[in-house]
This record gives C-alpha cells, structure tokens and sequence, in this order.
C-alpha cells in the first residue's frame, strides 16, 4: 500500500508541473546560472563555426559573447549549442536555449506562430546560387530544369520554389540536412548548382577542395536579414538582447572601438558616448542590467564593425558600399539612439 | 484487467448464491488484485492525460498554436520524388506531402525488405555452407556490415561510393535505353496508347498466370499419384514470358515506350531512379541482409542432424533436401527475428534526411514542420504512421508464420 501511494504521489507531481511552471525571468535564471545557453549552427565558417582552439567563433558566436558580457560581464560565459535548421525554433521556445543566434531569417509566419521574436539584424543577407564555372551559366534563368541543392526546412527552400514558379522554371530540389552536406552533394555532382544565402555560399565555397571552380551567379532573390531571436513573453530579455546589439552599432558609429574604449571612458567630452560607456546616464539599470554593460560588450566583443571585420571579411565578403555598412556611410545598418 | 473485472462480477455472483459476509470482501485475493489492476490503469490513464495537458498548456503559454488547419493550406515548397502522387508546386498541400511521404516511406521499405531477404537468404545459405571460401566470405560480409552505424554506411555508399564514382549526367553510363549516373538511374517507361488492346494484352497475360496455377496443381496431383514430378516454374515463367511477348507482337504494340532523353542538366523523360533512393535503399539492403543473413544461420543449424540423415536415405538429391526438409523447418525459427529487421528496416529509413531522400519524416517531420511550426501534430501523426507499419507488418507476418509453425495433430 505505501508503494501505492507513493505512485499515486509521483503521478500527482507529474500531472500539477504544469501549473507551476517556472515564473522567473530569463535573465534571472542566466544570472543565476552564470552562463547563457546560446543556440547556434555551429558549421558556417565566419558566422558560427569552432576555431583552432575549439572555440565558436564568428559573427553569430560574437552576438551570444556580446550578450553574456552585457548580463554576467564575462563574454566567456556562454555554452554555445549547435542546432539544426530544423531545430532551433523547438529548442528555443523550449527553454533550451535562452537566445538564438544562428543566421536566422525574420519572416511574419515564424514571428506570429512559433512562440518567438525576432530582435535586430546583426547581418543582412540575400540568397543566390553558386554553380560550377565550367558550366558557363550566366543567370538563373540558365538553371530551368536543373538539380538544386538545398538545406531542407529553410526559407531558402521556400525561396526557390517562389521564384522558381513565378519565372516558370522547373528544377529538382535536392534537400540535406546540414549545410556541409548540401556541399558535399554539389562537389560530388548530386545537383548542377547550390543555394543558400550569399554570405554562406561565400563559407561553403571556402570549404570546397577547389574554391575558384566556383562561381556566383549574380541574381540576389530574396531578402534574408538574420538576427538574433528570443522567446516570446519576456519583454525585459528581448530589450536586453535588442539593445545588446544596438550599443555594438552605436559604438562603432560614435568610433568606439575594444581598443580606445577605456580611453573614452576615463574622459570623454561626447555625452553619447559617456551613456555609452556607463559614466553617464542610466541605460544599464533600466534594463536590468549593471551600470557598466555596455562598456563590457565593446571591451570584450568589440563594436559591429570591429566583429564583422574579424569574422565576415575573411570570407570575401567585403563590407563597403554593401547594405551591411552603417547608414552614415550607405549600408543600412542603423541603431536607434542609446539614451 | 478484463480477467479481474471477471473475477470481480463472479465473487459477487458466488456471493448472492453462497450468501457469504461482504465484509470478507478485502480478503479476496481476486477482488484485491482487481483493485490494484484498476488503480494501475487510472494511473496510466491519469498520466497520459497529465502529458497532454502539461504540453498543450506549455505551448499555449510560449504563444504557439496548434491547429490542423496548415493540412489543406498549399506546400510552399516543392518535393523532387513523388511516384505515386503528381506533385504540382503551388496546387499540393500540406497533408499531401504527407502521403507523398508517406508512399516513399513505404516504396524504400517495400524494395527494402525484399532485396534484404533475398540477399540476408543467400549470405546466410553461404554462411552455413561447407565450402571455406563462401563460409569466411559470408563471415566477413556479416561482420563488416552488421557492426558499422547505419547512417554512416548510408552516407558513406552515397557521398564516398556512388557520388564519387558515378558520372554527371552529360557521360552517363549507357546500358541499352537505361543510363546510370551520379543522379540516379534513368529508366524507360511504358505509355499506354491504345486502351481498348492494352487491356486485351493485361487480360492474356493475367489468363497464362491463373493457368500457371492450375497447371501446377494439376503437377502436384499427378506427382502424388505417380511420383513424376514436373520442372513447374521453368515451364510456367517460359510460357508466361513467351505469350507475353509474342501476344504483345500479335496486339500490334499495344503501348510506347518514353525513352529518357539527355536535357541540358538532367534527362527528361522517361522514369527515374533517384540516386538518394538507391543508396538508401543499398545502404538498408545491406545492413539488414547482416542481420536476416544470421537469422538464417540459426535456423538452418536448428534442423536436427537426423533430418538430414533421414532426407539421404530416402535418396532425396542436394536441392531437393534442401528445398524440401532444411528450409521449411529452418523458417520455423527464421521467420520471428526476421519480422523484427523487417520493422527495423522500415524505421531505419527514417535516416533518409542524410542523403537526401524524401521519405515522411524527411518532408513531413522536417520540412513541414520546420515551415510551419506545428511540432504535437506533426510528429504524433509520424509516430502514428510508423506504430500502423509495424503493427501491420507484424501482422501479416505472424499470420504466415502462424502458418508455417508445426501443426500437430
């Protein structure tokens, strides 16, 4: 019988979690966990991708530093968790993981029914295709009835298929799981072309044993900005990671960078950059956070230009004159004022 | 359950008609293990409720609705392989990729299960035979493949094996009006063009199969009254395929052939074989035949030595002992396991998403899920769909083994 009712107890747990689920706040449970669980892709070189020394790097990883710098004042604070396509958006309502940073596109369908929100861009993309340069293809409207490698479950997908039918061409997807695999399928002549947003055909390319056989086809079909997303209902977490970005932006804007950071902060003459830096005005407390927040993402992580520099340029993406350079000097990137 | 609902009614029957103390009631050892039996199921019961409440009111809490209402909304995306059903990207919905997916599922298992028994039969024969270099060649091949992870020899047929050594399309390998390459293999189709004759063709050709058949009886018969026996199948197949054709001729081709033809990237035309296909289903073949191929080792040796020795004296040849006394009672002790890699081979499929093959958890669990967010509904339906394959292949099968198991008298 006392085996019975301790059954009929556990049951009883089981049935009332529901009720109590948990009530406190994502950056009370970061806090008190000491570290942010980052959900990342883990495999595209430049946005998020392991470096010699086995950390993630890149300007994906960068946003998850920036973040756990802002909130625990540490960038190194963070286990980075690399999810499929298909995966993220389950582990991030899930609680799996308190932000995603994984080159993921804001569209209205993901907005409003998968239980998350979508921040600020921390870069802007557009899908292309690649194909090989031995086939002399010059535009898209060459691929009609082609064999299309794709990662399966992605806008991408939906992407094509869009302008596939509008143009009234036929083609054949070939859909992989992982974005490596689709490169794999292309080398080994799976599919006649690739697609994939521009910056990531630009990191598969570099992974291809011969990266000049390859070779862009100029048509950019879609817009593709990719930020990092958090989950719905905690309005203060979303600020902090939407502001987190901002200060990156506003610092590189206003010429903060890791190096003259504490320059400025001993004594700077700008009233915006002294909100910035913490020596003025109350941005940290406002949002949670320590007086001093902003001051460590740039120290740590550095300012937008300083990560995309690090990260973006090596894959041969330059960043001048395109949509992703700050809107004083015609990109599109653009903060709101810090104050 | 039902039992102690049983013994419950008849403890209370008895007890109208012994007219015994209900007071004694707890004493039952019947009536207390129905007690016990019932709270068991409301636990159970209570449980499962509790899941599906947890998970409804979690996900309504993180702001995600669930609805079936995405089943008749338009696929937005296209899906490359569909045999069955005609994909038509901006008409196909949702809950058709289901079922496309859903076919394909069934068509790599189907071919599966076939090819894996056909082959596990022969290696297991080989495994079991006297000859050295068959036994250790059966030996190796059962080793190497039974203990490598599936989708690594999925991956590693398709991306190091077929991808590598198959030509693009425009060097196909040709092999009369059928050409291999690294997208898969490009098959000639027939096209009905006159109905009316094409159906007189179909009704010839089912005619000389159904005699097949009453000719065989007729063999056995006349074996069993005079002991000559008849090479059935050969004479039968040879009939089948020499009316066939020489009917075919008579009709004056009652159909076309769509011939595949080299397009700019592709070929057009014609029927395909898509290489995710075959490499799946190689990679499934493969491993399962590792498998079926040990199943069989255990039944062959399970067949009394004496059998054998009792199938010699009486003069039966190699084959005909073989054919007559080792395999119907091996299959005795084949046939379980051999269910098990069955269901086994069907699941496995699921690692398709590797190599590209659009198989239901592919494009259903995956893609569709992916594209519209609906998790509970997605995956209870793939759950649903595996549990019904397995329940009914398991089904079929135990009503075959049932048959084959000894029948005493």
């Amino acid at each position: 019988m006392k085996k019975i009712s301790l059954l009929l107890g556990a049951f009883a747990l089981i049935g009332f979690t529901y009720s109590s689920v948990a009530t406190a706040s994502t950056l009370e449970e970061v806090q008190a966990r000491g570290e942010l669980v980052c959900g990342v892709s883990g495999g595209v070189a430049g946005f998020s991708a392991p470096n010699d020394a086995g950390r993630m790097v890149g300007i994906d990883a960068a946003v998850c530093d920036a973040v756990a710098a802002a909130v625990l004042g540490d960038a190194d604070a963070v286990k980075y968790v690399p999810l499929t396509a298909a995966e993220r958006f389950t582990a991030l309502s899930a609680g799996e993981v308190d932000v995603l940073s994984r080159n993921t596109t804001h569209t209205l369908t993901r907005d409003a029914t998968l239980g998350v929100n979508f921040t600020y861009y921390n870069f802007i993309d557009g899908q292309g295709f690649m194909v090989a340069k031995a086939d002399g293809l010059s535009s898209v409207m060459d691929l009609d009835g082609a064999s299309i490698c794709v990662q399966a479950g992605t806008t991408t997908e939906l992407n094509m298929a869009d302008y596939f039918r509008n143009k009234g061409l036929d083609y054949t997807p070939v859909g992989y799981s992982t974005s490596t695999a689709t490169r794999e399928g292309l080398e080994g002549g799976a599919c006649d072309a690739i697609t994939s947003d521009a910056s990531q055909l630009a990191a598969l390319r570099s992974e291809t044993a011969d990266p000049s056989a390859w070779t862009m086809l100029p048509e950019i079909i879609s817009k593709e900005p990719l930020g990092p997303v958090v989950r719905q209902g905690d309005d203060q977490w979303m600020d902090i990671v939407t502001w987190t970005l901002h200060a990156m932006i506003n610092a590189e804007e206003l010429g903060i960078d890791s190096s003259n950071v504490d320059a400025m902060r001993a004594d700077s003459p700008n009233p915006s950059v002294a909100r910035i830096v913490g020596s003025e005005g109350e941005t940290g407390p406002s949002l949670g956070l320590s007086q001093d927040w902003a001051y460590q993402v740039i120290k740590q992580v550095g300012n937008y230009g300083e990560v995309y520099e690090k990260h973006v340029e090596p894959l041969g993406i330059a960043r001048a004159g395109s949509v992703n350079d700050l809107w004083t000097r015609g990109g599109i990137i653009y903060s709101p004022p810090l104050r | 359950m039902v039992k102690g609902i049983i013994a419950f009614g008849q403890y209370f029957l008895l007890d109208k008609i012994v007219g015994r103390s209900p007071s004694n009631i707890y004493q039952n050892p019947k009536f207390r293990s129905a007690i016990i039996q019932a709270i068991l199921v409301f636990i159970v019961f209570y449980t499962f409720y509790s899941l599906y409440q947890t998970t409804v009111f979690n996900l309504e809490e993180r702001g995600i609705k669930t609805s079936t209402s995405f089943f008749d909304q338009v696929a937005p995306f296209k899906v490359g392989f569909s045999p069955f059903l005609n994909f038509e990207l901006g008409e196909t919905t949702y809950i058709e990729v289901f079922y496309i997916g859903v076919l394909n599922t069934l068509l790599v298992a189907v071919l599966g299960i076939i090819a894996a028994t056909l082959l596990g039969f022969f290696i297991g024969i080989l495994r079991s035979s006297n000859n050295w270099l068959a036994q250790k060649f059966a030996l190796i091949y059962v080793e190497i493949f039974r203990n490598m992870p599936l989708l690594l020899q999925i991956m590693f047929w398709n991306f190091a094996i077929f991808l590598a050594f198959l030509p693009p399309p425009k060097q196909s390998l040709e092999f009369g009006a059928f050409y291999l390459n690294g997208r898969g293999l490009q098959t000639p189709v027939p096209i009905v063009e006159n109905n009316f004759l094409f159906k007189v063709w179909l009704g010839i050709l089912i005619f000389s199969i159904i005699a097949s058949f009453i000719f065989r009886n007729w063999a056995k018969k006349r074996r069993d009254q005079t002991g000559k026996s008849l090479p059935v199948l050969g004479i039968s197949l040879s009939v089948i395929i020499i009316i066939g054709i020489s009917s075919f001729y008579i009709l004056g081709k009652p159909f076309a052939v769509d011939l595949p033809v080299l397009g700019k990237f592709n070929f057009k035309g014609g029927g395909q074989l898509p290489l995710p296909l075959f490499s799946l289903w190689f990679a499934l073949t493969v491993y399962t035949s590792a498998f079926i191929a040990e199943n069989v080792r255990a039944g062959i040796a399970s067949v009394s030595k004496g059998q054998i020795e009792a199938a010699r004296s009486i003069g039966l040849t190699r084959p005909q002992m073989v054919k007559l006394i080792i395999i119907p009672q091996a299959l005795r002790v084949i046939i379980p396991p051999t269910i098990s890699q069955y269901l086994n081979l069907t699941k496995n499929s699921s690692l398709a998403m590797a190599v590209g093959y659009e198989e239901v958890v592919a494009v259903w669990a995956n893609i569709s899920l992916n594209q519209t967010g609906q998790a509970l509904i997605i995956i209870a339906m793939t759950i649903i769909f595996f549990e019904i394959c397995s329940l009914f292949t398991s089904f079929i099968l135990n009503i075959y083994n049932r048959r084959i198991q000894i029948t005493e008298r």
